[in-house]
């Protein structure tokens, strides 16, 4: 559905992209991983045809991006960090403004209102709502007009757990509907609920790539268990058959509270390939 | 066409809850009507009001009106969401200055009623160009400013200068010669006679030249600028 090769983009001479490969099937959830200023929004823009690159290839719905025509962006929805909503007008006149542009019946826009919960909310001035509320409404005039990709920028960017909850709903129902969908984030949790596949993003470099348990898996070097047991004790563990007997013997007496294995987190996988922390500017 | 009536209804319905852009559009012609009718002062010239006030109109609301609603849409985000779903700059720029112009054209029929007959064309004529050329540089404006900040203070010395030189020059000969070269001065002569007959060519080609010059800066600035 979307492919990168070898992109390279330059912002004064300063380089925001080099070299980026991806490959997006249809159906999927892809996320980029990477702090602020690593090149995630770039990307998007590039991919969706608003920026222009000096050099590589985007290929789009299996059509050179700079071929698109208009006809052809309709098929995109676009949530970018900054939610661009009519402040002075109502949830249902911000929609039907982009009803009206994509050419979809008015009734539709009650239905996506009440699929992000905000059908209570319709009447009432965008200014009112709060940043949660907001994000729905942005979500809601992303997918509207049901496009085959949705390209969210930092969705859950500064929203509390609850409404984060709900927009992950929102995007695996969207998932399930055969959307694919490009991600941005700096929430490790959000890529390993959501992803399909996430690619680290470092200073304009996908530094690795492929689905969150696959990357976890493989950085786990430690391959260790730690324990909490009963006693109040903690007990750390070679992850092999020489521990199995003794982990074993915990967990028949009863003695184990909590029991982990030591995969790591995307977090400490991007800390590890680049010395940064995912969130560190957020 | 059918995205630049999308932008057009748009915009009718946020100035319906904008007051700050509602006022602008209304202050002038309700001016007009408050002074016509409850002011008289022996020797003033027929419709005083109505011609000075409108010369301000011309001057003022088209083009902050037109610089606030662009640069506003910038920094809100909202005109790249709209460039995003495929509504492209030269359809919202039309939006928008149809709108501007309708409004204020409706502005200028109330501000007509003490005119008659042929008088109510030229008034509506001169209002007419007049606030197409104020759009113009209030985009101009709105395309160069990044935010409402920017724009502000461009604007407001563009439009003081363009709305109150014309009436300073009524009592200033030196500001009266500065003056004469903006357009606003010069539809106030047409205004002041009523005609179109009795302009000189020197006010053709001032006018022209005002024309020439918001349009080329107007095209210039979009051809570089964009509306990004």
């Amino acid at each position: 559905m979307i492919s990168c090769k070898n992109v390279y983009k330059q912002f004064n001479d300063r380089p925001v992209l080099s070299g980026i490969d991806l490959d997006i099937p249809a159906g999927s959830v892809y996320g980029l991983l990477g702090p602020s200023g690593a090149g995630k929004t770039t990307l998007i823009r590039i991919i969706t045809g608003q920026l222009d690159f000096d050099e590589g290839s985007v290929r789009v719905m299996d059509r050179d991006v700079k071929s698109l025509t208009g006809e052809d962006r309709k098929q995109f929805g676009i949530m970018m960090d900054r939610f661009g909503i009519y402040e002075r007008l109502s949830c249902e006149d911000n929609l039907k403004i982009f009803a009206d542009i994509y050419g979809i019946p008015h009734r539709r826009i009650a239905e996506t209102l009440e699929l992000v919960g905000l059908e209570d909310a319709m009447k009432k001035p965008a200014a009112n709502l709060s940043k949660g509320m907001r994000a729905r409404l942005c979500l809601a005039r992303v997918f509207m007009h049901s496009p085959s990709i949705l390209f969210l920028d930092e969705p859950t960017s500064g929203l509390d757990p609850q409404t984060m909850k709900q927009i992950h709903r929102i995007i695996r129902d969207k998932k399930k509907s055969g959307c694919t969908i490009f991600l941005t984030t700096h929430n490790m949790e959000e890529a390993y609920a959501l992803c399909d596949t996430v690619a680290l993003l470092n200073e304009g470099v996908i530094v690795d790539s492929g689905s969150p348990q696959e990357i976890c898996r493989k950085y786990n070097h430690q391959k260790r268990i730690s324990m909490h047991l009963s006693s109040g004790e903690d007990l750390e563990m070679e992850h092999g058959s020489a521990s199995a007997e003794r982990i074993c013997e915990l967990l028949r007496t009863g003695r184990v509270e909590t029991i982990h294995s030591s995969e790591p987190t995307l977090e400490t996988v991007f800390l590890e390939l680049t010395g940064r922390k995912l969130e560190e500017d957020a | 066409m059918r995205n630049v009536i999308i932008i057009f209804k748009k915009q009718l319905k946020d100035t319906l809850k904008n007051k700050t852009v509602l006022i602008q559009f209304l202050l002038f012609p309700v001016m007009t009507l408050i002074m016509e009718n409850t002011i008289r002062i022996d020797g003033m010239p027929e419709l005083f009001f109505t011609k000075m006030f409108a010369f301000m109109y011309i001057g003022m609301a088209p083009l902050t009106a037109t610089a606030a609603i662009i640069s506003e849409e910038k920094e809100k985000n909202t005109l790249r969401v709209l460039t995003m779903a495929n509504v492209r700059p030269r359809q919202y720029l039309l939006g928008i200055g149809a709108y501007v112009w309708f409004i204020c054209m409706t502005g200028a029929g109330l501000m007509a009623t003490g005119f008659h007959g042929m008088e109510i064309a030229v008034f509506l004529t001169v209002m007419g160009i007049g606030f197409t050329l104020s759009i113009l540089a209030g985009a101009c404006i709105g395309i160069y400013a990044k935010n409402q900040m920017v724009a502000n203070s461009v604007f407001i010395p563009v439009m003081m200068v363009l709305s109150f030189a014309p009436m300073v020059a009524l009592f200033n000969e030196r500001i009266g010669k500065a003056a004469r070269y903006l357009y606003t001065q010069q539809l106030r002569t047409v205004l002041d006679r009523m005609s179109f007959a009795g302009m000189k060519t020197e006010g053709i080609c001032i006018l022209s030249a005002n024309a020439l010059i918001v349009t080329l800066l107007f095209f210039t600035l979009f051809k570089r600028k964009g509306l990004e």
